[in-house]
């Protein structure tokens, strides 16, 4: 099996800032179809693609803009380009070479729920990004291309709890970046307490392609139930360490050794991490799963970002597994307990382990706060830390064994 | 170097616009001084309380005094892999300092950050935000001469 690009298929030929350029290789015709349809007829459209959130809860895009209220006088269409998850930057790729097609999707969303002000939020990481997105957005306007849709860059500063949709919002209100209760979903009350729809760059950019080849067309590529392609990126012990945009049911096994080229320097394979730091850690018997959001779920993985991380057979998986521990311990908002105090303890717990001071006794405490953690926390942060944690345990609990006194 | 009260206005009409406003500010200064946290916290109508809240809500802001360069060090678990902690030390003993100092001439502060989105070459460090990819712990003393 091979890439398929559809985001990426004018990759590096054209000037991502350029409307002109973007307009050359057929940019801004899906806009215009969706213009001419009825809201009702639009979302339909988009909701029939099967086209599912890109950020990592793989929602229905267009179920989730059929929630919002049709009456509401102001509403907001809102891009969450945070990208936090480690090993991830496909966002980041999709902005570097094609950022009108994030333009246009969102342009797109505007007429579907009768928004005219899009807000994109771009990580604090990417002050280029930033750049390049106000040039493109500038050049769209001269173009004419999105008619009365605005759209509005704003910069993150370097809190990962911020990728969480109404983390986000707070933090573009200007506040601490801390997650609300839900509901309610901003999709009623969100950006300044009004209906506000947020997808993930990638899953905005899918649209125009949506919208100018039909849903039917979409709905037939990669895994029938999360159609599409997913641009991923490889990282760890792999010979090419890039970025891919595959159709969806192309299998891991495929996407590691085919399009990855396999285990660096020769060495064979040990684990791979997907859908970044939040992600489980796959074992080689369930190489031969699709990418999809679904198939992942049946083994206990997640697609989630899209990253994949491989490790090779000489890598110390509690030792990375500690290291990660301490991402979650850093990131932790802080405004809910079992996530605050969890990842805190957590953290030390596996570092015990991995320093050889820990027992079996500390090892079923791990275990047992990560199920207070999975249930109790109030956002998916606090949800996720324990995931890689129990993954490994669950996988390679002899890597654990052998660190115990 | 900019007035920090013209950076904040510069921001003024935006609603919300606070951390904008720090990022101007910052990208001036290398860190939020305090006159300039209490006048953005006024333009923006908050209390300075709150304004302080989010400012050290941010790993990117800071409020304390910081180098000339900011060198921030990625240890997100791609860059452990590939050898994020030998760059580290190798930083450290080049400049003298631990991780979270400043060096005594003001040049450089060393931090350590989550990714920054440049995985595709590990180990990275950024200096004021610029990306620098696949660090060796023997590269340090010839990227870090770079910088006057
Ligand atoms: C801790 C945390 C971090 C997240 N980070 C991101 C992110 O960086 N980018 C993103 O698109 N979604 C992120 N999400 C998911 C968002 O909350 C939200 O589901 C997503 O933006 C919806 O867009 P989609 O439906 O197009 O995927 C994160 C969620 C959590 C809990
Ligand atoms: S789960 Fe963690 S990140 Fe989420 S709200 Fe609670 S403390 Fe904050
Ligand atoms: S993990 Fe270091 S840049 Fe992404």
């Amino acid at each position: 099996m091979e890439e398929m690009r559809i985001l990426l298929k004018y990759a590096d030929q054209i000037n991502p800032e350029s409307a002109q350029d973007y307009i050359k290789v057929g940019g801004y015709k899906g806009l215009e179809k969706a213009r001419l349809m009825e809201k009702k007829a639009l979302i339909e459209e988009v909701k029939k693609s099967g086209l599912r959130g890109r950020g990592g809860a793989g929602f229905n895009a267009g179920m989730k803009w059929s929630f919002v209220p049709q009456d509401a006088p102001v509403k907001y269409v809102v891009c969450n380009l945070d990208e936090g998850e480690p090993g991830t930057y496909k966002d980041r790729i999709i902005c570097e070479k094609n950022a009108h097609a994030l333009l246009e999707g969102m342009a797109i969303c505007g007429a579907a729920i009768g928004s005219d002000q899009g807000y994109i939020y771009c990580r604090g990481e990417y002050p280029f990004i930033v750049k390049l997105l106000k040039n493109a957005v500038q050049s769209a306007k001269q173009a004419g291309a999105l008619g009365n849709f605005d759209i509005e860059v704003r910069m993150g500063a370097g809190a990962y709890v911020c990728g969480e949709e109404t983390a986000l919002i707070e933090s573009i209100e200007g506040h601490r970046g801390e997650p609300r209760f839900k509901p309610p979903f901003p999709g009623v009350a969100g950006l300044w307490g009004v209906p506000t729809v947020v997808n993930n760059v990638e899953t905005f950019a899918c649209l125009p392609y949506i919208l100018t080849n039909g849903a039917q067309w979409f709905a037939t590529i990669g895994a029938a139930k999360y159609p599409g392609t997913k641009v991923v990126t490889l990282t760890g012990d792999i010979v090419n360490a890039t970025y891919f945009e595959v159709p969806t049911n192309m299998t891991l096994r495929d996407v590691i050794f085919k399009l990855g080229g396999g285990i660096k320097n020769g060495k064979k394979f040990k684990a791979v991490q997907v859908g970044g730091t939040s992600g489980a850690f796959i074992p080689e018997e369930n190489l031969d799963t699709p990418i999809d959001f679904d198939s992942m779920g049946t083994i206990g993985a997640a697609l989630g970002s899209g990253a994949v991380l491989v490790l090779d057979e000489t890598r110390d998986i509690v030792d990375t597994v500690a290291r990660i521990t301490k991402f979650f311990e850093h990131e932790s908002c802080g405004k809910c307990n079992p996530c605050r105090e969890g990842t805190f303890r957590m953290r030390e717990m596996v570092q015990k382990v991995n320093e050889g001071k820990g027992t079996e006794r500390d090892l079923e405490s791990i275990l047992l706060l990560a199920r207070v953690m999975r249930r109790a926390s109030l956002c998916g942060l606090g949800q996720a830390a324990p995931i890689p944690v129990e993954s490994t345990i669950k996988h390679f609990k002899y890597e654990y064994m052998r660190k115990l006194i | 170097m900019a007035n920090y009260k013209d950076l904040i206005a510069s921001q003024q009409g935006k609603k919300g616009g606070i951390i904008e406003a720090f990022h101007a500010i910052q990208s001036e200064y290398n860190y939020i001084p305090k006159e300039a946290l209490e006048e953005a916290a006024k333009v923006f109508g908050m209390s300075e309380a709150k304004a302080y809240g989010v400012a050290t809500f941010y790993s990117y802001l800071s409020t304390e005094k910081r180098g000339k360069y900011i060198i921030r060090m990625c240890e997100s678990a791609p860059c452990h892999v590939a050898g994020a902690d030998a760059v580290i030390k190798a930083i450290e003993n080049y400049l003298g300092i631990a991780t979270g100092q400043t060096t005594a001439d003001g040049k450089f502060t060393l931090e350590l950050t989550e990714c920054i989105g440049q995985c595709q070459a590990t180990p990275v460090i950024t200096v004021n935000s610029e990306p620098i990819f696949n660090v060796t712990p023997d590269m340090i003393p010839s990227i870090l001469s770079a910088y006057k």
